[in-house]
């Protein structure tokens, strides 16, 4: 059946696997393997400088103690890297905290309490996901929409109060199992599940196809509006989870959400490798970027730098990320 | 007027373009107050000579003499400040600007303080448009809310606003209507009287013949013949166009043909899907020859679903059946590998593997699961069987030449293993090793019974591996013919019909 003369042997088509071990995980998992060096690098300079950075205390607090974000830039990743963006989900998670609480403090069951503002987030998330796909509004133009409709309502709603006497058991967040924290359990669970329905799912697949090129996408009979609304609903699912997490890491539950937070985790997804003109980006790099984040900020107080000079790093990272990701698809064509 | 001296004379212009060569020795020249019509087959070379002119191109070789005096254009600027200004196909205006704006953009006249005289800008854009018989548009209109006639208009103004001596028409009629084909050519009959050289380039013979004082005829990027109009005729051109003898590189195998697979009764689309009539049948390999704008492609999209039909019937085994997406359009069988594969073709940052199976995750997978092992050997089996000249299957496809990510997107679409098979232009920019691999492939596809719609604007691919040839033009097919009476000329004449009786 082979049309030319020249033979291709089948050993050849398959990667060659003594090509060296670096060279094959920089070219499937390039950014992944930055930002993972990135993070060692930082424990080893800054332990050097202040011992106590490893602490098994420290360790925990910047591991479980920003492991919502992670959860969160899971499904940011996945909005990412069909080519769309999401400002509003720091918003949400503002807003499905103050639900979860408020039924924890009126007496629902403590898993309607955890799990209703997950369907709600979904709920919300499908309304987004139709306007951007069948109402062909731009991703962020419905999403800065709803960032202003979900802050404003949270605010007029609550008046900025906080919620407290939250039900000991609510505090999941709080608690181990086998000795380890439940919000790093949940990162790693979470991502590890996510990145197998990214690589090996059809529907993973398909989410980088529409990112990369939705036209191709759609001429190869991928339903490109049925994805782009699954994929907010999942995005609504892993907000949910993270909302959990942010909820139930403290005694009281601020209606005021940590400022910035959607802009935390887009940066997660952007430094973790999701292009921001869509097509590439896994979960296990914006997982490592969430942590490390949160060993940045935690280096700057056992460095005794000024917390202030957290946000101008996370800057600089945005910014030598993006001329990476440049750089790499003008070698690559 | 043949004695006047040439204002603008190209000499043995080359270009290449990474290795392929689009202009070979091409000589032309312009004077003072003619239309020159420059003629060709897509492809043959017009548009990279007119680039070349208009100083966005620098050739290889050759000169560009001006006045006498050689000359280099280093830049567009270079040409305009040259006396050389071009209205491209595609109108370059800034829609939410006004006319006047847009007329003088980049000069505007200034006052003695140095900013914009805009009372200036305004009436010499009056005057501008008055000298072309435009009294029906007011400088202050914005672009935007003008139709593509008055657009075109605008852009002719803001040619002369920079005292343009010679001025470059590409395909100006392609997108107009008859009431203002006529009109432009009054606007361009009054240039060549107020002494401006007008290159010309049109497919349609009826403007030439009405408007050129001369014809300059291209073909595979070579000179053909420049002639005065008034010594050839219409055969004569199209002779001169298309008329190279069909080697024998094209493997047209023959195959039995078998019984309708697909018939399509008065399938509309928009303008360029008028009433569209014709069967497929099994084995057989059907050419579709027509210009750019004749509504080719716009019939295999509407096939494929992509702009769905508006009217008409699409009948598969005789059944009817409604294509409103791609994904029905798969489902049924049909395979579509489109014009332009970087757009439509291809992910291409995605590997050899991940776009050989995009069209068919579900073949790969189990349930949702998709089986890395099976798509590894589709893929690899698929490299073999196009032989798609990679590292490796997990190279990315945009690191493929040309001709092996066109064989990526065939390859897609074959594993679908469809019954109907549309390819759009298959082998446009394709080397020529590739390209005859193709047609090995698409002989092998025949003679497994597959229907194939070749839409090509290639006339010796079309006339040597179709059984029968369709021509459009216009949105219609103007001419359907077998494949023992297509010849160049039949289908040239076919192709460059007159526009339908309705629209006349």
């Amino acid at each position: 059946m082979a049309v030319t003369g020249v033979e291709l042997s089948s050993a050849r088509l398959q990667r060659n696997r003594r090509s060296g071990v670096l060279k094959r995980l920089m070219s499937d998992y390039g950014q992944e393997v930055v930002v993972f060096a990135a993070i060692i690098t930082l424990f080893v300079v800054v332990t050097m400088i202040n011992p106590r950075f490893v602490s098994a205390n420290n360790l925990t607090s910047i591991f479980a103690g920003n492991a919502y974000i992670a959860v969160a830039a899971i499904g940011m990743s996945m909005v990412i890297i069909t080519g769309n963006i999401d400002v509003s989900v720091g918003a949400l998670i503002g807003v499905l905290a103050t639900i979860s609480g408020t039924l924890a403090v009126a007496g629902y069951p403590i898993w309607v309490a955890w799990f209703l503002p997950v369907l709600v987030g979904m709920a919300i998330n499908a309304v987004i996901g139709v306007l951007v796909a069948y109402a062909k509004i731009p991703s962020i133009v419905v999403t800065l929409g709803a960032l202003s409709i979900l802050r404003g309502g949270l605010i007029s709603v609550t008046g900025g109060t906080w919620i407290s006497n939250l039900p000991p058991d609510f505090l999941i967040a709080q608690k181990r199992l086998l000795g380890v924290p439940v919000p790093l359990i949940a990162m790693v669970v979470l991502t590890l599940a996510a990145a197998a329905w990214m690589r090996y799912f059809a529907f993973g697949r398909s989410l980088y196809a529409l990112g990369g090129n939705p036209e191709a996408a759609v001429a190869s009979g991928i339903p490109a509006e049925r994805r782009t609304v699954a994929v907010f609903i999942i995005h609504g699912f892993f907000a949910g989870l993270a909302t959990i997490l942010f909820a139930t890491q403290l005694q009281v539950i601020q209606s005021t959400v940590p400022p910035n937070l959607e802009l935390t985790i887009i940066t997660a997804a952007v430094i973790g490798g999701a292009s921001i003109l869509g097509g590439s980006g896994t979960v296990v790099g914006s997982t490592l970027a969430a942590i490390l984040f949160a060993a940045i900020g935690s280096a700057l107080i056992f460095t005794n730098v000024s917390a202030y000079w957290f946000r101008a790093v996370i800057g600089l990272l945005i910014l030598a990320t993006v001329l990476a990701d440049m750089l790499r698809r003008q070698r690559s064509t | 007027m043949a004695d006047t001296p040439a204002f603008v004379t190209l000499s043995g212009i080359s270009k290449a373009f990474a290795g392929v060569r689009v202009l070979k020795d091409v000589s032309f020249d312009v004077r003072p107050g003619e239309v020159h019509a420059l003629l060709g087959e897509n492809g043959a070379g017009k548009s990279t000579l007119i680039k070349i002119l208009s100083g966005l191109y620098t050739p290889d070789t050759g000169t560009i003499i001006i006045d006498g005096k050689n000359v280099k254009f280093a830049s567009p600027r270079d040409a305009t400040a040259a006396g050389i200004a071009t209205v491209y196909q595609e109108l370059l205006l800034f829609p939410e600007l006004s006319v006047a704006e847009n007329v003088f953009l980049g000069n505007y006249p200034r006052t003695s303080m140095g900013i914009i005289d805009w009372a200036e800008v305004r009436s010499r854009t009056r005057e501008l448009l008055d000298s072309l018989d435009t009294h029906d548009l007011d400088v202050d209109d914005k672009v935007l809310s003008l139709s593509v006639a008055q657009r075109q208009r605008v852009e002719i103004a803001k040619a002369l606003s920079k005292n343009a001596r010679v001025l470059i028409m590409d395909e100006p009629t392609a997108s107009l209507v008859e009431a203002d084909v006529r009109r432009l050519m009054d606007i361009v009959r009054q240039l060549r009287a107020r002494g401006v050289g007008i290159i010309y380039v049109s497919h349609r013979m009826s403007e030439i013949f009405a408007l050129a004082d001369r014809v300059t005829v291209l073909r595979d990027g070579a000179f053909v013949a420049t002639r005065d109009v008034g010594d050839v005729d219409e055969a004569g051109l199209v002779a001169l166009m298309v008329g190279r003898s069909i080697e024998s590189l094209f493997p047209k195998l023959d195959v039995p043909i078998g019984e309708t697979v697909l018939e399509v009764k008065n399938l509309n689309h928009g303008r360029h899907v008028r009433d569209i009539s014709f069967g497929l049948r099994k084995g057989e390999v059907l050419g579709v020859a027509g210009l750019v704008g004749s509504g080719r492609t716009e019939l295999a999209l509407t096939l494929f679903g992509m702009t769905p039909a508006t009217s008409g019937e699409i009948l598969l085994d005789g059944r009817p059946v409604s294509i409103r997406s791609p994904l029905q359009a798969r489902d049924l069988g049909i395979a579509y590998v489109p014009e332009d594969r970087g757009l439509q073709g291809l992910v291409k940052p995605m590997t050899i593997r991940k776009n050989v199976t995009m069209a068919t995750l579900e073949k790969v997978s189990s349930g949702m699961f998709l089986r890395a092992r099976e798509e590894a050997s589709r893929a690899m089996a698929a490299v073999k069987r196009l032989g798609i000249r990679c590292r490796n299957i997990d190279q990315p496809v945009a690191q493929l030449s040309g001709g092996n990510q066109q064989k990526v997107v065939i390859a897609k679409w074959l594993q679908t293993n469809p019954r109907i098979l549309i390819l759009d232009e298959p082998t446009r920019g394709v080397d020529v090793g590739a390209k005859s691999e193709i047609h090995l492939v698409m002989g092998e596809l025949v003679k497994q019974g597959v229907a194939i719609l070749m839409i090509s604007s290639e006339l010796p691919e079309v006339l040597g591996m179709s059984d029968r040839v369709l021509v459009m033009s216009d949105g219609r097919i103007t001419d359907v013919l077998d494949r023992a009476e297509a010849t160049p000329e039949r289908v040239g004449a076919a192709m460059t019909a007159p526009r339908s009786a309705e629209a006349a």
